[in-house]
């Protein structure tokens, strides 16, 4: 139906239809105004349901598939399954209760459990954080926030760690460090939700404190705490297949737009702003890790290329909404710069490994992040920006956010790793299966049967 | 121990001159032969490799093997043809080494020596 033509028709019409009762008049604004609504709803819907499609692609295939390539061959299965089966667990993890205890009414630190089961998750909306859009829709949105996280700290111990072992730890991880930081941070009465009834008032857009922080150090915890592959780094560990690592790359960055320009919520400007951020970001870092590294080594790689390009992403996801859209550039240049230089330089010279870099990606990424999200911040594109008490107090906020993020996930991380070597009798696999291989090992399969 | 009436022929080359040497081979009807690729090195160094700031010294390069076995009076043809198909004048062109065979036999119909070739 072509409601400006009708509600033209219908206000023209008005003076002349003495007949008509002022009741009808009103009855029939309603009406336009439920339409009005009704659309909007449907645009929203649309893009924050394809959004969370974009972002579930950034884990499965994006993530395994640059993961995978980077490990030596004898691990591309096991090590695609450490990121998909977050699909799967964590999946159902959230919608049995992360959901809950990330935003449904509770204290500061934690949510409640309103809404375990996805009871009292329907299709009307939450007025509390997307008024637009069905609640499962939100859920679900932020159910791949859930999932890609605890994959993304797999890099940090890929081809040593046991299945069973990455389970357990990735549950206990989700309550002891996702959760609260993610509830402090986003839930209605977080205590870093000033916005929503909390103490600090953090700007983390999409998730640079909540996702990037949390699992940067986590994996940095788990490197030091697992210890090194065997062999390393005496022994020759070439990543097997770059170009299944350039294909995941570019699906991460495609997949990025669902998680930054998604976190709008809505089919709205913001959205529009985030968007072109966040590609910004991406592009300044590529360029920013490529230009180190021809300066470093000599030679403009295509692995730094792609690093650089996930550097930038990872650090611009938690300004993307609350600056100027030119400022991604300079996200992107500073996490290009700064990442490349703790993977390439401070990584090799403290000796630990943080196998595919996970935390020289993204905790250190997610730092830079957090904090120029201070420094930029305006509210020429975003009303939630208010800089009440001044430029330096907003980054002071956003470094106790940054402090708050590394506290939990390195306590958090630590405690999940005991927790799960007494559970699951130690958190590695024994020499002979770690020199034979995971696929063979833990999965009874391999990658490649190119005789077959 | 009489002196063996064959040879065999067996050439490391660099894999892009393979389709030379097999179309060199062809001409002056040399009918068998048997590639594999290999890896190894002589007097050419390797290459670096960085990823990520981690440096892999590659030692073993791609090559390729081509064994044949010819009769003795047509070794040294056969070895020139190989040697003007492969040689590019640098460093890393391959070797080649000629071994005296004992017998070959055909397993089709139990033809011996020369006739199995």
């Amino acid at each position: 139906m072509n409601w400006p033509r009708l509600a033209a028709a219908t206000l023209l019409a008005a003076p002349f239809a003495h007949a008509q009762s002022t009741a009808a008049l009103d009855s029939e604004l309603q009406k336009l105004k439920a339409a009005v609504a009704a659309s909007q709803s449907a645009g929203d819907n649309a893009w924050m349901l394809t959004s969370a499609a974009l972002v579930l692609m950034m884990t499965g295939p994006g993530l395994a598939l640059f993961y995978c390539g980077l490990v030596r061959k004898k691990n591309v299965l096991g090590t695609m399954m450490q990121s998909f089966i977050m699909m799967a667990v964590m999946t159902l993890l959230w919608a049995a209760i992360g959901y809950s205890l990330v935003f449904a009414p509770g204290t500061p630190f934690l949510g409640g459990l309103d809404f375990v089961m996805l009871n009292n998750v329907g299709t009307a909306p939450n007025t509390d954080y997307a008024p637009t859009i069905p609640h499962l829709t939100f859920m679900v949105y932020q159910m791949m926030f859930a999932v890609i996280s605890p994959a993304l700290i797999t890099g940090a111990f890929a081809e040593r760690m046991k299945f069973s072992s990455l389970l357990v730890y990735s549950i206990i991880w989700a309550f002891l460090v996702y959760f609260p930081v993610a509830h402090m941070v986003w839930g209605k009465g977080g205590y870093l939700n000033a916005f929503m009834g909390g103490a600090v008032p953090v700007l983390d857009f999409a998730g640079g404190t909540v996702v990037h922080i949390t699992t940067g150090i986590s994996a940095l915890i788990c490197a030091l705490v697992i210890g090194p592959r065997r062999g390393y780094p005496h022994d020759p560990m070439k990543p097997h297949s770059l170009v299944l690592s350039f294909i995941g790359a570019c699906l991460l960055w495609v997949g990025w737009f669902g998680f930054n320009a998604g976190s709008a919520l809505a089919a709205s400007s913001l959205a529009s702003v985030a968007f072109v951020t966040t590609h910004l970001g991406a592009a300044a870092g590529a360029i920013a890790w490529l230009i180190a590294e021809q300066w470093h080594n000599g030679r403009p790689s295509a692995l730094g290329a792609i690093s650089g390009a996930v550097a930038g992403l990872a650090t611009v996801t938690q300004g993307a909404g609350f600056v100027a859209p030119f400022s991604g550039a300079i996200f992107g240049l500073a996490g290009g710069f700064v990442c490349f230089y703790m993977v390439v330089v401070v990584k090799q010279k403290w000796g630990y490994d943080d196998t595919l870099d996970a935390f020289g990606v993204h905790g250190v990424g997610g730092i830079i992040g957090a904090t120029l999200t201070g420094v930029l911040a305006t509210s020429a594109y975003n009303d939630a920006v208010k800089l009440a008490d001044g430029r330096m107090a907003q980054i002071g906020a956003q470094c106790i956010g940054v402090a708050v993020g590394v506290a939990f996930a390195v306590v958090g991380s630590w405690i999940a790793l005991k927790l799960t070597a007494a559970i699951t009798g130690g958190l590695r696999m024994e020499t002979r299966e770690e020199v034979q291989g995971m696929d063979l090992v833990i999965h009874g399969e391999e990658g490649y049967n190119l005789d077959a | 121990m009489p002196e063996s009436v064959m040879k065999k022929i067996e050439a490391i080359i660099q894999p892009f001159k393979l389709e030379h040497v097999k179309e060199a081979l062809k001409a002056i009807h040399v009918d068998g032969m048997t590639a594999t690729e290999v890896r190894g090195h002589g007097r050419q160094k390797g290459h670096l490799e960085v990823y990520r700031g981690r440096e892999y010294q590659v030692d073993l390069i791609p090559k390729v093997k081509l064994e044949m076995i010819v009769s003795s009076a047509r070794a040294e043809e056969v070895i020139q043809a190989i040697i003007k198909a492969a040689r590019t004048g640098k460093i890393g062109d391959g070797k080649i080494f000629v071994y005296d065979v004992g017998d070959a036999i055909r397993i089709r119909n139990d033809e011996r020596g020369d006739a199995a070739l």
